[in-house]
């Protein structure tokens, strides 16, 4: 089943015995009265793509500078193969990260920007250079190395920043927004890049990120965080087919939430805005416990007419307005209570001929399969 | 496009004041020091002859510039009193500049690094002693410097010497005055690149392998490079030039090119030999100008 693990047949999370690279424990960080990072605990693995999800503010690019050794939690601890993290330096530490602002030394050219890290590291000139060359044409720069950061275009940078931060082969990869400063078609090119080399480098990155579609498309599993804590952490597909909380399904894409009670059966939700709706899992809740449907927008269908009576729910609507996005086109609907339902269909019939309009009664239905039942 | 509309007026009006008040202000004195420097010295008023003399018409001129002369040059050149206190000056400069980098650096740093509300109030504390005159803040360390003075004394006290040393007409004494004079000078400019050093440099720098000592070579003072060499020659130039503070601190037996200049003005009423150590100072101090300008200009063209 797609929901349950990766993309690529690699889930060491589902296997007890797999021993992470990556162990955080119980870590606090505090700014004066701000609490940026509440107790927060979690495991990565060696050759994951994993991904710290949130909205700005959330703890997470400080998560991301405790782990680098910038910060110093104020409890709890850091483990990387097995070794306290905690009285290790920043310099010290297997761990490399890349800038959200790149951080280019200004005053070395793109071959001593890449070799600084192994200059440190003492290596003879001829390594360095040979494994700084190889860095370059792996990120595709083989002919900038002689130019200086403000000679390079903002994509040329940011794998300059890639190619600097990789070339140590660090445990641990980590990156801080890597891609904000992209215009949107590179992001889009880079996303892919960046999984390739992820891949064929057999190396371990933990990426940090507000795009929730950045995170869905590289990452193995995703952290999503709000507020210092950690809300959910599973593999996209999951993060998106099975929330854990309106939090997590509102926050990562568009969702339609019903409040209502949960039915004797476990398989029905009463009292909703839309009536009684059915669900196919059945809800752990105890009966009559408030609950919500949350159903995504794409599962929903339109049609003029009223479907015939099944198991599918449905539900009368007005089309408030319409947003033609090209691929699909957002419907805003409200039902008979006055609260609004969104519903993205797909463009697939060209210029739809029956499309419905606005101001038109329509009927909105969706199996029971398509909606999950959500307890907080 | 802007560049290629002709300029109004008002606009090449304020173009060119700069250039006006350069004229006025500088080319003009110069060129009266140039022509007093190829003079002869005489007892008349003033003190030195050709003097210019419309009056005599063409022939007048003519005169005046065959009268013209580069003795004094070569005066200069033959006696060793004027090579030895240009030397002096360049080396009271130079070492003195070396002691204000190594004394205005760590303390540029700290202002840049301390938090951001209470860098105004330093770089405040830091220039507070121009309130006070030069002179008058000469005058007190002659006090200090006394034999028995307040420096001594407290030396005496803490027994770190037995007998009081002598501080006045000394080159330490110079040393002294001039780094405390200057202080602000070279501070100023170093604080200004120091505090726009991005912080994620030094992080980055740290991530990479670096420790904190090997960062302040490899990133820090290479991206301060030019707060140092703006520093050094706002200190560098007009040392060498100083007069009031050798005059007062240092010792006569061997003046520094400022008190040459003096002596050779006040002392022998010698206006062109005065004049043409002028000039020759002023030559010598606009090479190192023009390596710095052609730096900055390289900068400009980077950004």
């Amino acid at each position: 089943m797609q929901s349950a693990g990766s993309k690529r047949g690699f889930a060491p999370w589902a296997d007890p015995g797999a021993w992470p690279l990556l162990r955080v424990e119980g870590l606090s960080k505090r700014f004066g009265g701000f609490t940026a990072v509440n107790h927060l605990s979690l495991d990565v693995y060696e050759g994951e793509f994993f991904a710290l999800l949130g909205p700005s503010g959330c703890g997470k690019t400080t998560l991301l500078r405790m782990i680098a050794g910038f910060e110093r939690p104020n409890t709890g601890r850091i483990m990387l193969d097995g070794v306290d993290l905690s009285p290790v330096p920043p310099y010290r530490r297997p761990v490399n990260m890349m800038f959200q602002s790149y951080a280019l030394f200004p005053h070395l050219n793109v071959e001593a920007n890449v070799a600084f890290g192994l200059r440190q590291e003492g290596l003879a000139k001829l390594e360095i250079a040979r494994r700084v060359a190889d860095m370059l044409a792996l990120v595709k720069l083989d002919s900038f190395g002689r130019r200086k950061p403000h000679e390079l275009s903002g994509g040329q940078r940011q794998r300059v920043a890639l190619a600097r931060s990789l070339v140590k082969r660090p445990r641990l990869l980590l990156l801080d927004e890597p891609m904000a400063a992209l215009d949107k078609k590179l992001r889009g090119e880079t996303r892919f890049e960046l999984m390739e080399l992820q891949r064929r480098l057999g190396l371990t990155f933990v990426i940090v990120t507000h795009d929730q579609s950045e995170a869905m498309t590289v990452a193995d599993r995703i952290a999503v965080m709000d507020q210092g804590r950690l809300m959910q952490v599973a593999p996209p597909a999951e993060i998106y087919e099975q929330p854990n909380s309106c939090w997590v399904a509102d926050f990562v894409g568009d969702v339609n939430l019903f409040e209502g009670r949960l039915g004797d059966d476990g398989l029905s939700v009463e009292g909703t805005a839309a009536g009684t709706l059915r669900v196919a899992a059945k809800s752990p809740a105890e009966p009559g416990q408030v609950v919500w449907v949350a159903v995504r927008p794409e599962k929903l269908r339109i049609a003029r007419e009223q479907p015939s009576a099944g198991l599918d729910n449905s539900v009368a609507a007005t089309v408030l307005d319409i947003g033609y996005l090209g691929d699909s086109s957002l419907y805003k609907l409200r039902i008979r209570d006055g609260s609004q339902v969104k519903a993205a269909v797909a463009n697939i019939g060209g210029r739809a001929a029956a499309a419905p309009a606005v101001d038109q009664q329509v009927w909105l239905s969706w199996p029971p399969e398509a909606a999950i039942v959500l307890t907080r | 496009m802007r560049r290629n509309q002709p300029r109004s007026l008002w606009q090449s009006l304020v173009v060119r004041i700069p250039y006006a008040w350069l004229a006025a202000l500088f080319v003009l004195p110069f060129l009266i020091v140039l022509k007093i420097s190829l003079s002869q010295s005489a007892i008349a008023r003033p003190p030195y002859t050709p003097v210019f003399d419309l009056a005599a018409g063409w022939h007048g001129i003519r005169a005046f510039f065959a009268a013209l002369s580069f003795d004094n040059y070569v005066l200069i050149g033959s006696d060793p009193i004027y090579v030895l206190s240009y030397l002096k000056s360049v080396e009271i400069a130079a070492f003195s500049t070396l002691i204000l980098l190594l004394v205005g650096y760590p303390i540029a740093y700290a202002i840049a690094r301390t938090p951001r509300r209470w860098q105004a109030v330093l770089i405040v504390l830091t220039v507070l002693p121009f309130w006070t005159s030069l002179l008058i803040r000469i005058y007190a360390w002659m006090n200090i410097l006394q034999r028995d003075g307040p420096l001594n004394q407290l030396l005496v006290a803490l027994s770190i010497v037995k007998e009081p040393p002598v501080w006045l007409s000394t080159n330490t004494a110079i040393f002294i005055g001039v780094v405390y004079s200057y202080l602000p000078f070279m501070v100023l400019p170093l604080y200004a690149t120091l505090e726009k050093l991005d912080e994620s440099l030094l992080e980055a720098a740290a991530d990479l392998g670096c420790p904190r000592w090997k960062i302040f070579w490899q990133v820090t003072l290479p991206l301060s490079s030019s707060g140092v060499i703006a520093g050094a020659l706002l200190c560098f130039i007009p040392i060498v030039g100083e007069f009031v503070i050798p005059d007062l601190l240092g010792g006569s037996r061997s003046p520094m090119i400022g008190q040459t200049i003096w002596m050779e003005f006040f002392g022998n009423k010698d206006w062109p030999a005065a004049a043409a150590v002028a000039v020759v100072l002023v030559c010598l101090l606009v090479a190192p100008i023009l390596v710095y300008q052609h730096r900055a200009m390289r900068a400009v063209e980077r950004d």
